[in-house]
């Protein structure tokens, strides 16, 4: 068991009172394993992959414990973490084209991190890296705005790489590429992965089909809560719970001309995150909700490895 | 590289030419004649030799020649260093006037900008992240910045000077002194320094410290400073970067400040009745003493031209990417 989350609760702190943007989420992922997590804006995707490495100012760890392999991680902690952050936790931002010190050449801006750190640089590791990604070394010697973007995507994947983290957390990397790119990065990911330079890795996207390209288990969330997670393959072709299943139908497929048939979407908006409903958070948006939805569902595994929290599931 | 710079001096070679024609028309224009006036302060009351003396004026002068040559010899001239004679202490040659007042300026001005500047920045910085600091002095740098140079000059001369009677408040030295090197010259020249100087370094080191201390939150705040957080970078390696990339902002600001504090020191040394070009420039007003007017505002725009010119250099050193964008980026 390589990662172990357990009840956690993250809220927002504002004005107005929490923000309730991850509200009890459990799950687990072995070694090796590629998590997808989908879901739409403001489910609490981005705020579960910051929490597992770095909070931001406003975030709180109101309770649940998070577990990497067999320690626990002091996520509330910002000092204590530091010592994780890197070596075991990384992270590939959201943010790739503009996560590099635009005055610093990147080799040195590399050199002075390892070292802040208390790593020595491998220059030759760091080399066969690049290679792995079909970077020039001649990058070392450049400074990031002569780089492309996708150069100073892949250039931060291998930066965040470097100390071969247990888990490795991929914002939203490929919302900011085009089709072709995304499809290098995934496959540079899944390579990161079977070379060993990470061991398991949470793939945080709102593109669903993408997901189910590289990912072995696919992790849906909504308003702040797990909705269901089962294997890629289950999410896509036999999914349970009613969100996901909007959720795909929301997607074009190949093939089909949508002059005649329209993209189904999901009506409605998710619930405030401020005060939200009791029982199932889905409700209001459900078309199959009944008196039961009332309760809040229990993550139920109704086929081995498959979870679901809905009673109609 | 070359063809940056090359650009940067047509600029600047235009720059000049430009401000070199206005200098020369602003005095030109004035109401007023200096040849009466000059003839004036002689007192001859018989007509024919002020008349006479009007002639020898006005043909010394070269008044006598259409406005066109007039410009024309005055570029001729300009090349060959010569800046004509003074009318207001006649017959120095302005060149040995501003000369005499030009070391009193660079004096007060270069250690005010420049030390203005640094303490500013690292001031700045150091306050942006301490919640303390931050709410106390830097209002203060607020309230300083917001003043203008001659009252905050007027305010120290008459608190340090007249009434705690700390500070000499007029002139470069004792007027009872010779300047000469001696150790007890240096000291008076010293002693009459520290006032301006104040002045001036007051007013510009609360600009630059609000400045920096916005652009190093801005900094603190940005992508590559969270990334370097979340694979948990000590603060000093952070922070060394962000007010590596905090200073760029601050050498423009450098260079667009310029103007504004050569005016303000100008107008310091006149309150101080310090002996440099700003004191000259109301003397040579006064007496309408064009060819005076003239040189000394030359010098101020070659002073300004050059520091720019010598920050834009600076900047190619320290922002790698106005390198980049010279040489064409890499694919």
């Amino acid at each position: 068991m390589s990662l172990q989350v357990n009840d956690l609760r993250v809220y927002y702190r504002t004005l107005k009172g929490d923000v309730k943007a991850l509200d009890g989420v459990s799950f687990s992922m072995e070694d090796g394993e590629i998590l997808g997590l989908a879901g739409e804006s403001g489910c609490g995707k981005t705020t579960l992959g910051k929490s597992l490495i770095r909070m931001d100012g406003r975030m709180r760890h109101m309770g649940g414990t998070v577990e990497l392999d067999g320690r626990e991680l002091p996520i509330g902690d910002d000092r204590r973490m530091n010592d994780f952050r890197f070596r075991e936790v990384s992270l590939i931002p959201q943010y790739s084209m503009s996560a590099m010190n635009p005055t610093r050449k990147i080799g040195r801006m590399v050199r002075e991190l390892l070292r802040s750190r208390g790593a020595t640089l491998d220059l030759d590791e760091l080399e066969s890296r690049l290679s792995l990604v079909e970077l020039p070394h001649a990058v070392l010697d450049r400074y990031p705005i002569e780089l492309s973007g996708g150069m100073k995507q892949r250039m931060v994947m291998v930066i965040s790489t470097l100390l071969d983290p247990s888990l490795l957390i991929a914002d939203e990397v490929t919302s900011a590429l085009d089709v072709s790119t995304q499809k290098a990065v995934a496959r540079a990911l899944i390579g990161f992965r079977d070379a060993g330079f990470v061991k398991s890795m949470i793939f945080v996207t709102h593109d669903l089909a993408l997901t189910s390209h590289i990912a072995d288990t696919i992790m849906v969330m909504y308003a702040g809560k797990l909705a269901e997670k089962a294997p890629a393959t289950a999410i896509v072709k036999k999914p349970r719970h009613p969100y996901t299943k909007l959720l795909l139908d929301s997607l074009p497929e190949v093939g089909v001309r949508y002059t005649e048939k329209r993209l189904a979407g999901i009506a409605g908006s998710p619930p405030s995150l401020l005060d939200p409903p009791a029982g199932c958070r889905f409700r209001s948006r459900c078309p199959i909700a009944g008196e039961e939805c009332v309760q809040e569902p229990p993550m139920a595994e109704i086929e081995p490895n498959h979870f679901v929290a809905c009673w109609k599931a | 590289m070359r063809r940056y710079f090359g650009r940067k001096l047509l600029v600047y070679g235009l720059t000049f030419f430009v401000a070199v024609t206005i200098n020369w028309m602003i005095p030109r224009f004035m109401p007023g004649d200096p040849v009466s006036s000059m003839v004036a302060r002689t007192g001859a009351s018989n007509p024919a030799a002020a008349e006479t003396m009007r002639v020898y004026y006005t043909n010394l002068f070269g008044f006598d020649q259409p406005l066109w040559k007039q410009y024309v010899n005055f570029w001729g001239a300009l090349f060959q260093g010569d800046f004509g004679i003074s009318i207001w202490v006649f017959p120095t040659p302005v060149t040995e006037v501003i000369l005499g007042a030009v070391p009193y300026t660079l004096g007060l001005m270069i250690p005010s900008v420049l030390l203005s500047w640094v303490v500013g920045n690292w001031f700045g910085a150091y306050a942006a992240r301490r919640k303390v600091l931050d709410n106390t002095l830097l209002p203060v740098g607020y309230v300083l910045t917001a003043m203008p140079y001659m009252w905050l000059a007027v305010l120290l001369a008459w608190g340090l000077g007249v009434v705690a009677g700390w500070f000499p408040v007029a002139g470069g030295y004792s007027f009872s002194m010779q300047p000469s090197w001696s150790w007890e010259f240096i000291l008076d020249l010293l002693h009459h320094w520290v006032l301006p100087f104040a002045s001036l370094f007051l007013v510009a080191l609360g600009g630059w410290a609000i400045g920096m201390r916005n652009m190093i939150i801005y900094e603190l705040e940005s992508d590559y400073s969270n990334y370097l957080a979340a694979l948990g970078a000590p603060q000093r390696l952070i922070r060394r970067y962000a007010f590596r990339n905090a200073v760029l902002p601050q050498i423009t600001g450098l260079a667009l400040q310029l103007g504004v504090l050569v005016a303000g020191a100008l107008v310091t040394e006149i309150v101080f009745s310090y002996p440099g070009l700003g004191s000259l420039i109301l003397k040579a007003i006064q007496n309408q003493d064009f060819f005076l007017l003239q040189g000394t505002f030359l010098f101020i725009v070659l002073g300004v031209l050059i520091a720019n010119f010598i920050i834009d250099i600076v900047y190619v050193v320290v922002d790698p990417r106005t390198r980049a964008g010279m040489a064409g980026a890499a694919a």
